[in-house]
């Protein structure tokens, strides 16, 4: 395989995961919100439900972030270093972030009595919320390059991403966590024969969505304006993708309205995924824009080599194993006591 | 505080928060395993109820781990970019292999802590293994990058350019073998002592636990005393400043004394106050009572750690092994001769204190290495100062992560407290004549 081929293949597989770790964890963090915004009658089931939902699969859907991070400085290490450097202040928000709300999680489950369990479902709603606007301000700093911009001084800790686009960007990605986790919830309610909590969470969802459509209406003027590289990424070659979001969006609302659970799921899912990929193949071949690309930064050959030779090993021992999980608790279970 | 100090002090803490997670994250799949397994064979119920009280703490503990886990995982970068950008080519890959068994061990303990009715028994056990070897793994891989860290090797460095990168011979770097050896076991040994001194303090009740976890910690006590051993002759040979400050030698000498306890003190370049055997450390570096050690004068001003700590925290480790090495010999002697569990009182509390000291040698296990690897970050190719971010904050960072560190720990353990006061009434209340 020849150098940039081996790049690109490593740097797909990391941007994959990034689908994954939105997809999947993404649903978890919008668990958290609506359990933050519980309301109404069920407010107490709908908590559980959110709690049903989540505990078995949390933490394996936790570790695709590690999985990211991992395979970032490995595989693109001064690209990892100039990240963490330009967003050093966001992302020691969001690892508080993602500590408060793994432990509080935990802790819910065991707490001694009433006001405690309280307390920790508290800062598990706050930190659900806080966390994925967090990462979507990240990704709205790097989108634009305002990441590691050169002469941009590393003691200015604020500037990159709170632009009015990176927090657009951040009201985004809690908007989308939100839509995922009350589109998978209403799927769960219904198989559980719950119709009415289903309805509650297709309500969530269509809010959700509507949320998004709104932002996503304030973020495209926002792109043409302040984000000019993107703009022309995403109109440019990437503009299959961008088109493709909005016609799976349009669908998933449209099932989600007719109460076609299953298809709407399968299609926000898509959405989510199409909107990722079409950010990732818009600022190609730049893996932080402005002016770190994928080959530039790459280890050399022999290190892209065995990490590809890893995730085809690590892979086939994780694909089967997800599979297994997800089986045992979101479909037919296959071990059945 | 300065910005560097602070920035060492957030990464120790966080490892030294992490590693006490970590390692019951490697030990109690074990436990689980061997537990569960028995309860497969066994007519007696207790076993099966044993591996279910211990899961539900496991699920907090590995919760705890695996977002302190998290945190260091960004902490490499956020504090030392200037180590990753720089060595994340050559030793990332080790962690990418962790990232999969971490995965693993995430899926299966889903699978364990929620599938309790929701799987067969078989099944069920079955879990376990693959929770204990990716548990495993883990700490393999982990301490592989700071075995490197110890003992750079795979790459070349051209001009302070890194090429010709051997990403294989980097995690088999010289150091590996007995760094990760060391460094299980002690996972293996803390895990036992910590459950045998649970069930030992009546926080939770009855002998299976006590035996079980005794068994473990008193098996590994000895492994972990031979593999300490080897590892501080390679030490020796490989990083002598290190050793030179591990037993506070700061003259070079021929037949040179083991100092036991004592302080270093840096105005008169001497450990004042220990106890001297003489020839003693020639002895257990060279295997020769009159080879020469080179002490701290041997290397340049700047190039040596602090011996204060290091010396301190070797010795209360190594004190702590023969500690806990007669402790092991002494339930073991008492096993074998009554044929049952061990209750005498002194016994007992020997074995609660045994809890805290195996985590407590795992701490001092950590300082000895990567305090006494400094003033480099990468030995004798990279300076930890050198790899600091230019990010400003350091300090408040350090403060807020500790406080965070210090409210999590507490949480935790109030928190298992209650577990085990849930668990000691429903074992009074629904398995009534059960011994557990």
């Amino acid at each position: 395989m020849s150098t940039p081929a081996l790049d690109y293949s490593v740097a797909a597989i990391l941007w994959l995961a990034v689908v994954a770790y939105a997809v999947l964890a993404g649903a978890d963090f919008g668990g958290g919100v609506w359990d933050l915004f519980a309301r109404g009658p069920r407010a107490e089931e709908q908590r559980r439900a959110v709690t049903r939902a989540m505990g078995p699969v949390w933490e394996a859907n936790h570790v695709w972030l590690i999985f990211l991070i991992t395979g970032l400085f490995t595989g693109f290490p001064t690209a990892f270093a100039a990240l963490a450097v330009g967003l050093f202040l966001p992302f020691s928000l969001v690892l508080l972030g993602i500590v408060m709300r793994g432990a509080a999680f935990a802790f819910r489950a065991h707490a001694a009595g009433g006001w405690a369990r309280q307390r920790w479902g508290l800062a598990f709603g706050i930190a659900s919320t806080i966390t994925p606007f967090l990462l979507g301000a990240c990704a709205g700093a790097v989108a634009t390059g305002q990441a590691t911009r050169p002469g941009r001084a590393a003691t200015d800790l604020l500037l990159s991403w709170t632009s009015p686009f990176a927090l657009v960007c951040g009201g985004l990605a809690l908007a989308i966590c939100a839509g995922l986790a009350a589109a998978y919830l209403t799927v769960e309610q219904d198989q559980a024969g719950d119709s009415e909590l289903a309805e509650d969470f297709r309500l969530r969802a269509l809010a959700a969505g509507a949320v998004t459509l709104v932002l996503a209406l304030v973020a495209l003027p926002l792109t043409a304006t302040t984000a000019p590289d993107l703009w022309r990424g995403l109109t440019g070659r990437a503009l299959p993708l961008t088109w493709a979001a909005v016609l799976l969006a349009m669908v998933a609302a449209l099932a989600m309205l007719r109460r076609r659970y299953r298809v709407a799921r399968v299609f926000i899912v898509l959405q989510v995924a199409s909107i990722l990929l079409a950010w990732a193949v818009a600022q190609t071949p730049y893996l932080v824009p402005p002016n770190i690309t994928i080959d530039g930064s790459a280890s050399p050959p022999e290190v892209m080599a065995s990490l590809l030779i890893t995730y085809c090993v690590g892979g086939a021992l994780l694909l089967p194993s997800l599979a297994l999980l997800f089986r045992v608790f979101k479909g037919r279970n296959p071990a059945e006591a | 505080m300065t910005e560097y100090l602070a920035g060492r002090a957030q990464m120790g803490t966080s490892l030294g928060f992490h590693i006490v997670f970590a390692s019951l994250g490697v030990g109690l799949p074990l436990l689980l395993l061997v537990v569960e397994g028995i309860s497969l064979r066994s007519k007696d119920p207790g076993w099966r109820l044993l591996a279910r009280r211990w899961s539900r703490a496991f699920g907090i503990l590995f919760a705890v781990g695996a977002v302190s886990g998290t945190v260091l995982s960004f902490e490499l970068g956020l504090l030392w970019p200037g180590f990753m950008g720089y060595a994340g080519g050559i030793i990332g890959l080790p962690f990418s292999m962790e990232g999969f068994a971490f995965f693993l061990e995430a899926i299966f303990l889903g699978l364990y802590l929620y599938g309790w009715d929701r799987l067969s028994p078989m099944f069920h056990w079955l879990c376990t293994i693959p929770l204990a070897l990716s548990g495993g793994a883990s700490a393999w891989f982990v301490t592989t990058a700071n075995a490197w860290m110890n003992s750079p090797t795979g790459f070349r460095l051209d001009n302070g350019r890194v090429t010709d990168v051997h990403p294989l011979q980097a995690i088999f770097n010289p150091g590996t073998p007995i760094e990760t050896a060391h460094t299980m076991i002690s996972a293996y040994l803390a895990t036992g002592f910590a459950v045998a001194a649970v069930y030992a303090a009546g926080i939770l009740g009855g002998r299976k636990g006590l035996l079980v976890g005794l068994l473990l910690g008193s098996i590994c006590v000895p492994l972990q005393i031979i593999t300490g051993d080897i590892n501080a002759r390679w030490v020796a040979d490989n990083q002598p400043a290190k050793l030179a400050a591990m037993e506070g030698l700061f003259k070079t000498e021929t037949g040179a004394p083991l100092r036991i306890g004592g302080l270093p003190d840096l105005s008169r370049h001497d450990t004042r106050f220990a106890i001297e055997i003489p020839g003693g450390l020639s002895f257990l570096a060279y295997g020769n009572a009159r080879a020469t050690v080179r002490g701290l004068d041997a290397f340049p001003p700047g190039t040596t750690p602090d011996p204060r700590p290091v010396h301190l925290a070797f010795d209360i480790m190594v004190g702590i092994g023969f500690a806990l090495l007669g402790l092991a010999a002494w339930s073991l002697v008492l096993l074998w001769r009554r044929r049952r569990v061990p209750e005498g009182r002194w016994l007992l509390r020997a074995v609660v204190a045994s809890g805290v000291l195996g985590f407590a040698g795992i701490e001092m296990g950590w300082m000895v290495t990567e305090i006494g690897r400094q003033p480099w970050i990468i030995y004798n190719v990279v300076r930890t100062a050198a790899a600091l971010t230019p990010a400003p904050g350091l300090v408040i960072s350090f403060y807020v992560s500790t406080a965070i560190y210090i409210v999590l720990g507490l949480v935790c353990g109030l928190l298992l407290l209650h577990l085990a006061a849930v668990s000691r009434r429903e074992g009074e209340v629904k398995v009534e004549g059960v011994q557990v």
